[in-house]
């Protein structure tokens, strides 16, 4: 009873949004652009493997920037 | 391996910094202009006027663009690390992911439960449950600011931790030391007191708005009065706080105090740079024939007594951190930039030897050698003493931009509070007003310019430099995601305006009887 209205509660509300809704529109599109586009194409996780092969890489890179400047 | 660009460092601390200051923009505003809502909504319920409840419900709604606006501009961030900076990412473990995360999930349920009851319960819920749920929002999106400044506290004042060399992280060892460490508390108080005077300009420059139009202007007088009395407060505990910071980085990173004060060669007795032209072009690193300000006003001993409460206390400057060799308060004395560099060396090449060695001896020895070193690991990575000094221009003037807007700021909610009478007759005065507002965000961003250029080279204090720290990526990809960004952020900010503008021409829906 008491998680029905709660579900009417947030349904009443979103119904009488006004400015809410544009807000709402471009809340979900900015996060469609950073999920589905930016963190999908520009931002790949740049260490791979499981915790051991990204603990080795990192130290290889931390241990070998030294060597090599 | 092939050294590292150091365009690809430069273009990742743009992309960052692009990022992190769009991200400011919101923020400041939404723990600023929250508590002056909840405010109003508290002398509504306290007096029973509607007057009150039309005057927090128009407050609420800028707050509700300015909320939505700023929404997941932060998620960037975080993907920034993941890809940009995935050493750092690693290095730090969890003791950046814990805060984060309780972060995530404070704000998340805080923010979904009482943001909805605040917009869609005023005729639903009770007087009291409503206000408790206003104030509630605020007091939510301020504890989401705790999880971060003690992120970034961490990353200036590294505490609480310990380094395992089998999984090259940091283990937080100490929560409470992390999460209670006493640069984490200032910085919060900081930043969260200057935030309020940012809300308090906010409110005063959109009713000044209101009052040079001639509209609303009970609404306007009204909230103006309120916005003054508040940002007043918070302009006085900004100061202090802001003094508190002073005395912090005195402690704990005095390169960063020397650069804000275009300190070269410290001293006893030094006095306090109040406002001053640095000599364009000199090298900062190094001595030089030049005097190194074209002039200054000094306050005499005042920064001497900033830095250690005595008036003729030693501030070490620039050369000094430089050259080491100074007395420390606490005893021994001060190790000079190229002894660190030489430890920083001794303890990375201790981790290689410990990660590839299988003589379970020399594994011992080297073990014992990096954690006898471990301090000074991060020097390793530098090629010369100079990289250890920040840009010292744009510290210095940074500095000086807030903290004389903080002076700006106090005179004007006082002037206000005192002769707002007068003031709010002068259309020419209503007018500078409006058009200073947007100092409030100059303020805050030049804070953080403080902070953040700072301590440059460090993406963690001695630990870590932004060139160990970055991720081995192509400049160009960086330089493409950092156009991008520019664009997408500009689009944005222009949306977030427009609407916002949209929503104060519209204006309140006050009677316009404030009595
Ligand atoms: C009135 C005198 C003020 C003083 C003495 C002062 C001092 C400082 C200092 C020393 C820092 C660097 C702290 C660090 O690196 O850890 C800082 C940072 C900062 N300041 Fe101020 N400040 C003042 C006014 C203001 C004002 C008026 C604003 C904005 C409205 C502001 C906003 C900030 C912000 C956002 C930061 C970065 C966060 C932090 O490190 O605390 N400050 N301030």
């Amino acid at each position: 009873m008491l998680f029905g209205r709660i579900v009417k509660f947030y349904m009443d509300g979103f119904r009488r949004m006004t400015l809410g809704r544009t807000l709402w529109c471009i809340i979900l599109l900015k996060l469609f652009i950073m999920f589905a586009v930016l963190k999908a194409f520009f931002f790949p996780a740049y260490l791979q493997g499981n915790e051991q092969e990204k603990s080795q890489t990192v130290s290889e890179e931390l241990t070998n920037r030294l060597i090599s400047e | 391996m092939d050294a590292i660009d150091s365009s690809l460092v430069d273009w990742s601390r743009a992309q960052f910094a692009l990022t992190a200051m769009y991200h400011w923009i919101f923020v400041p505003l939404t723990l600023g202009l929250g508590v002056i809502m909840a405010i109003m909504e508290t002398l509504y319920v306290r007096t029973g006027r509607e007057f009150w409840k039309q005057t927090a419900k128009f407050w609420m709604k800028l707050f509700g663009i300015n909320f939505a606006m700023g929404v997941a501009t932060g998620i960037i961030l975080e993907f920034e690390f993941g890809t940009n900076w995935s050493n750092y990412s690693w290095f730090v473990g969890d003791i950046f992911g814990a805060p984060l995360a309780i972060e995530g999930i404070v704000a998340f349920f805080m923010e979904s439960t009482f943001i909805a009851i605040m917009y869609f319960g005023w005729n639903k819920v009770g007087k009291g449950a409503h206000l408790a749920s206003t104030w509630l929002t605020i007091i939510g999106a301020t504890l989401s600011a705790w999880w971060i400044l003690v992120a970034n506290a961490w990353m200036q004042y590294p505490v609480g931790m310990e380094f395992n060399p089998d999984t090259v992280r940091n283990e937080m060892v100490d929560f409470a030391a992390v999460a209670l460490s006493p640069v984490a508390v200032v910085k919060f108080c900081h930043t969260v007191t200057s935030s309020w005077v940012l809300g308090a300009m906010f409110v005063v420059g959109v009713s000044c708005w209101y009052l040079l139009r001639g509209r609303h202007t009970d609404f306007a007088k009204a909230s103006i009065r309120v916005a003054c009395w508040f940002g007043l407060v918070a302009a006085l505990l900004t100061a202090h706080t802001g003094h508190q910071s002073g005395r912090d980085i005195a402690l704990h990173q005095p390169m960063k105090l020397a650069a804000a004060e275009g300190l070269y060669e410290g001293g006893t007795s030094q006095g306090l740079v109040l406002g001053g032209v640095l000599t364009p072009g000199v090298d900062w690193a190094a001595p030089t024939e030049q005097n190194r300000f074209l002039f200054q006003v000094e306050m005499p001993c005042a920064l001497s007594f900033l830095a250690t409460h005595e008036l003729d206390g030693y501030v070490p400057g620039i050369r000094n951190l430089l050259e080491g060799g100074y007395p420390l308060l606490a005893g021994g004395v001060v190790l000079s930039a190229g002894e660190k560099m030489q430890r920083g060396r001794t303890a990375i090449a201790a981790l290689a030897t410990y990660r590839t060695s299988r003589d379970a001896a020399e594994k011992q020895v080297a073990l014992k050698t990096l954690r006898a070193n471990f301090d000074c690991f991060g020097y390793g990575y530098l090629k010369s003493p100079a990289e250890l000094v920040p840009n010292v221009p744009l510290t210095f003037y940074s500095f000086r931009i807030m903290v004389m807007l903080g002076g700006y700021f106090i005179a004007l909610f006082a002037g206000l509070l005192l002769l707002g009478k007068y003031i709010m007759r002068w259309k020419w005065a209503l007018l500078l007003i409006v058009l200073t507002t947007p100092l409030a965000w100059l303020a805050s961003q030049a804070g953080w310019v403080v902070a953040e250029v700072g301590r440059q080279p460090w993406a963690i204090q001695g630990l870590l430099p932004n060139v160990a720290a970055i991720s081995r990526l192509d400049v160009g990809s960086v330089q493409t995601t950092f156009f991008i960004f520019l664009g997408l952020f500009t689009l944005l900010l222009v949306a977030e305006v427009s609407i916002m503008a949209c929503a104060i021409a519209t204006g309140p829906e006050t009677d316009n009887t404030a009595a």
